[in-house]
């Protein structure tokens, strides 16, 4: 959600347009210091804490990397502090569950020093990094220790989400643990039997005092339970915009293996001339591309492929040569350059040279006049990365500015990183979730194409020369 | 859908754009080929048979007619069939509760009558109609009710997905009595107590067969459990797209009383001269209407009140005159007219007459060259939806067909009523949801102001002359 929260002055001020944003604010932008968060959505008014609930391989970690990768990439600070690196520091060599073993002493002492550490780095990043949503991912299976955060956060004003997450499947349990315990910083020295044994009785440890959260002694508490990876959920108390987005997130994704697969439409006709924007259609090595694209396809063997595309006419020319039916999205058109549509970057320097320097300075929060940011993007394909959450295998066909969003929160990088992602014509970018997060495969299909890729220039000032501004402009006929 | 092992190549046909949709698609000698894909997310495959349980006065019609009108909004054609309804055409008066007892073996053949001609309606609506979804308003309590209907939707093809209502809390029930019991038809001629004492009866007949959905029996069933008008959710085994989006709404919707003020910007200097779109600031007299605003908040001393604008200087001038906190949506902009952008009514005819007659022909779904059509409105604005219905008291300060929008969701406009919904400057709507409805109160500030509004004309035809076409563009400078 893009919006700006602007407190107002009774007399009438003019408005003045912020030249990077483009956002009306009152006076001459000197009261910029007044304006909370520029265009950055406002989810919830205090810092919230989602604590994680649950057993050991119940996917608490999982859980708690997928949403914070998530609720980052559309705008909201969030961070997640996992106990069990806390401990890893403390104990530097893991020897086995014994460590775990509920009547150990001296365990548990280290384990409530990390608890306490942890905390208070949440208090720090909250307080003086501007964090808002913190997710604390330990077991958390006591209500006593559940009752210690809860103190913590009402102390400071913080609200408190809890995700539990239950699971009595054995073969879910043993897979969890095949996947990412195995190679943990812990079993480094483990054979994997013996691993797997060694956590099963981790496992044991917990179990004897693990207390889950209960409709009705919890009844004042703000949840949601988890049921077998997501065939059941129970909902408890949502407070705020932000925890019912998170909800709704969490009953969106799913664990069945699939990939997604990322590419542009063929070269068009405007990439040949190095225009941006517009609706040209695919010049000759785009149409070939999109043959070649329709083999790779096929050659794939893809189950039940959906394809996705957008409303402009290279996207779906480029679907059509694969035979298959496909799902026009008005939401995965490429970005809006506004008053600089089907222009050449050499004709934006000529006409609009102060809007092409505000570009080079932020190019991810930069709006074009009478256009969108990246920013605005990436909240435009919210509803894109929610249906991709809940589908299986998809072949999203869309454009550069497009799909270096789509990427970046796929891939977790950062708003600096995001508008500068390489997504070069004719390549297929093949995402297969794996563990805690996603592997990438490239395949360049092999039919020449311009590049569109225009890096950063060394100056970026407003005062700079025009062949300073040029300097990074991929050639084009 | 088959493997994609199975294509065969196929030669990329040529494409067309679809005049009024601005919609590309294949075409064979130069017409449009019949095309599987679609404009939009297909939200459900096969058709979705929504089902209500619970007691009497639980919410079950209210939720029914609440979410089908969600859904027709967002273009799922929906229709609701209340079983009471039914029972009403067949049993022309309602003596007493009598009727509703378990052992009343006439009333008992009556009513499963009633149930199945009203399944008989929703077979016509979904397989012969073209309806997505039907909502099944009924108790439905028992088991064996559900059966009935899930053998019926299995043989039809429907999905079945349950929303059931629990509440015990007596004020929470009470209310609901007084809200919209007492003025159905079966208790015009009784007076409040009697209604009172005839209703709480008839909830007890239904109460000792009431069978809940149940976690263990019911697990392999589709439903939300909707606990303490929302305190709680239990969701079990979503589906597909719809489903989900059904729980987000459903989880989001409440039931305190609220009022939500709707009007436009103040009077622009476009406004005044004609012109559509565009970014201008207020006239002097949009100023003074800002002023009154400022003032008629003032006075309805509205508690809580959040102000919502657009990132358009009009509507944020107008939100800088009241002198509160507001919220800046890019979400709320106007419709954006395209290369008609900034244009007046004459511009238009002059050099798109075609566009300009294609538009009277098809106001909802007519696409503005490079520009969006009141369809694509609806769908940027459904997240605008979803926050206002989890908000309580909100001013939306937006734009004439932004404001269209709005209103037709509140007060149930079909598409083809919803672009020429009368939305005049200076006017302020204050809707306040009440029974199954919403109250509309027109508040008219008393600063003058152009008249916006450009009803449709006779002659639509594309072959029409200047004068038919610009007949009812509104007096402008």
């Amino acid at each position: 959600m893009t919006f700006c929260l602007l407190y107002a002055h009774s007399a009438q001020k003019e408005l003045t347009q912020t030249p990077l944003l483009k956002i009306w604010v009152p006076g001459m932008g000197s009261s910029l210091g007044q304006r909370r968060g520029s265009s950055r959505p406002q989810f919830t008014n205090c810092p919230t804490m989602i604590v994680m609930v649950g057993l050991p391989a119940r996917g608490k970690t999982y859980i708690s990397k997928k949403l914070t990768r998530y609720l980052n990439w559309i705008g909201v600070p969030t961070q997640v502090f996992n106990l069990g690196q806390y401990r890893r520091e403390v104990v530097e060599t893991y020897k086995n569950y014994e460590f775990f073993r509920p009547d150990n002493e001296e365990a548990l002492k280290i384990h409530r020093a990390c608890a306490s550490n942890a905390l208070k780095d949440i208090a720090n990043y909250f307080t003086k990094e501007q964090g808002q949503v913190a997710v604390f991912d330990a077991t958390n299976t006591t209500r006593e220790r559940r009752g210690v955060i809860i103190s913590f956060a009402k102390e400071r004003d913080y609200k408190v989400f809890f995700i539990e997450s239950v699971c009595d499947d054995p073969e879910i349990i043993e897979a969890n643990i095949m996947q990412v315990k195995l190679s943990s910083p812990d079993y480094e020295n483990y054979d994997k039997e013996a691993a797997l044994v060694d956590f099963l009785k981790r496992i044991d440890c917990y179990k004897m005092s693990y207390v889950p959260l209960d409709e009705e002694k919890d009844r004042h508490l703000s949840f949601i339970k988890i049921f077998n990876v997501g065939s059941r959920y129970l909902v408890n108390c949502v407070q705020d915009h932000i925890q019912s987005r998170i909800v709704y997130y969490l009953m969106n994704i799913h664990v069945t293996p699939r990939s997604i697969y990322l590419s542009r439409h063929g070269e068009s006709e405007l990439n040949l001339l190095g225009r941006i924007g517009g609706d040209s259609g695919l010049s000759s090595q785009g149409q070939k591309y999109a043959k070649a694209l329709a083999e790779f396809i096929r050659v794939q063997a893809i189950k039940n492929l959906k394809v996705w595309t957008s409303h402009m006419k290279r996207t779906i020319q480029t679907a059509e040569a694969l035979g298959v039916p496909y799902e026009q999205w008005k939401a995965l058109n490429e970005i809006d350059a506004g008053v600089c549509e089907e222009m050449m970057y050499e004709e934006i320097q000529a006409t609009h040279p102060e809007e092409f320097a505000l570009r080079d300075q932020d190019k991810y929060r930069y709006r074009y006049p009478k256009g969108e940011s990246y920013e605005d993007l990436v909240h435009r394909l919210e509803p894109v990365i929610m249906e991709l959450e809940r589908q299986e295998n998809v072949l999203v066909i869309c454009h550069q500015a497009v799909m270096r969003c789509l990427l970046a929160y796929f891939l977790d990088k950062s708003a600096d990183d995001l508008p500068h992602l390489k997504c070069p014509l004719h390549t297929v970018l093949k995402l297969t979730p794996l563990a805690y997060g996603c592997k990438v495969e490239s395949f360049y299909l092999n039919i020449q194409a311009v590049n569109t890729h225009r890096d950063r220039p060394t100056n970026v000032n407003i005062a700079r020369k025009t062949e300073e501004a040029l300097q990074t402009v991929p050639e084009h006929l | 859908m088959s493997s994609t092992e199975d294509i065969i190549m196929a030669i990329p046909r040529e494409l067309t754009q679809n005049p009024l949709r601005k919609i590309w698609m294949p075409c064979k000698n130069g017409l449009p080929e019949k095309h599987i894909s679609q404009k939009r997310v297909c939200m459900t495959n096969c058709p979705t048979l929504i089902v209500a349980v619970g007691l009497p006065a639980r919410g079950k019609t209210y939720i029914s007619k609440k979410l089908t009108r969600y859904l027709n909004w967002i273009g799922v054609p929906t229709k609701e069939f209340n079983v009471g309804q039914y029972r009403r055409e067949c049993v022309k008066i309602y003596k007493s509760f009598e009727f509703f007892r378990p052992d009343n073996e006439e009333g008992l053949k009556i009513r499963k009558q009633c149930a199945l001609a009203a399944l008989n309606d929703v077979r016509q609506y979904l397989s012969v109609e073209g309806g997505h979804v039907a909502v099944f308003d009924a108790t439905n309590t028992t088991r064996e009710r559900r059966v009935t209907i899930m053998r019926f939707a299995e043989q039809n093809g429907y999905k079945v997905f349950f929303v059931e209502s629990v509440c015990e809390d007596p004020k929470v029930i009470a209310e609901n009595i007084v809200q919209v019991k007492l003025g159905s038809p079966d208790y015009t001629d009784r007076n409040t107590e009697e209604a009172i004492q005839d209703f709480m009866k008839r909830i007890k007949c239904y109460e000792n067969s009431y069978q809940p959905l149940d976690e263990n029996l019911d697990r392999e069933l589709s439903y939300i459990k909707i606990m303490d008008v929302g305190q709680r959710y239990l969701v079990n085994r979503v589906l597909d797209h719809i489903q989900s989006r059904i729980v987000y709404y459903l989880m989001n919707i409440h039931i305190t009383p609220r009022s939500i003020y709707l009007c436009r910007h103040g009077e622009s200097d476009f406004n005044v001269r004609g012109h559509i779109g565009g970014d201008s600031g207020l006239s002097p007299r949009g100023k003074e209407f800002a002023q009154c605003l400022g003032r008629f908040i003032q006075d309805q001393n509205i508690k809580d009140l959040k102000v919502w604008t657009s990132q358009m200087k009009r509507t944020i001038q107008t939100a800088e005159a009241l002198g509160v906190p507001y919220e800046q949506w890019k979400t709320l902009n106007e419709i954006d007219a395209g290369v008609c952008e900034e244009m007046v009514y004459e511009e238009i005819q002059e050099h798109y007459p075609l566009e300009f007659a294609l538009r009277d022909q098809d106001k909802y779904r007519y696409r503005y060259p490079k520009g969006e059509s009141y369809e694509d409105l609806v769908q940027r604005l459904e997240p605008v939806i979803m926050e206002l219905e989890r908000q309580e008291n909100v001013l939306v300060i937006c734009h004439q067909a932004v404001m269209r929008c709005l209103l037709a969701y509140f007060l149930d406009k079909s598409a083809e009523e919803l672009p020429y919904l009368k939305c005049p400057l200076h006017t302020v709507l204050k809707l306040t949801p009440v029974a199954y409805g919403c109250k509309v109160e027109s508040i008219y500030l008393n600063v003058e102001a152009v008249n916006t509004h450009r009803d449709k004309p006779e002659n639509v035809d594309i072959s029409r002359l200047p004068e038919e076409a610009l007949l009812t563009v509104p007096p402008h400078y």
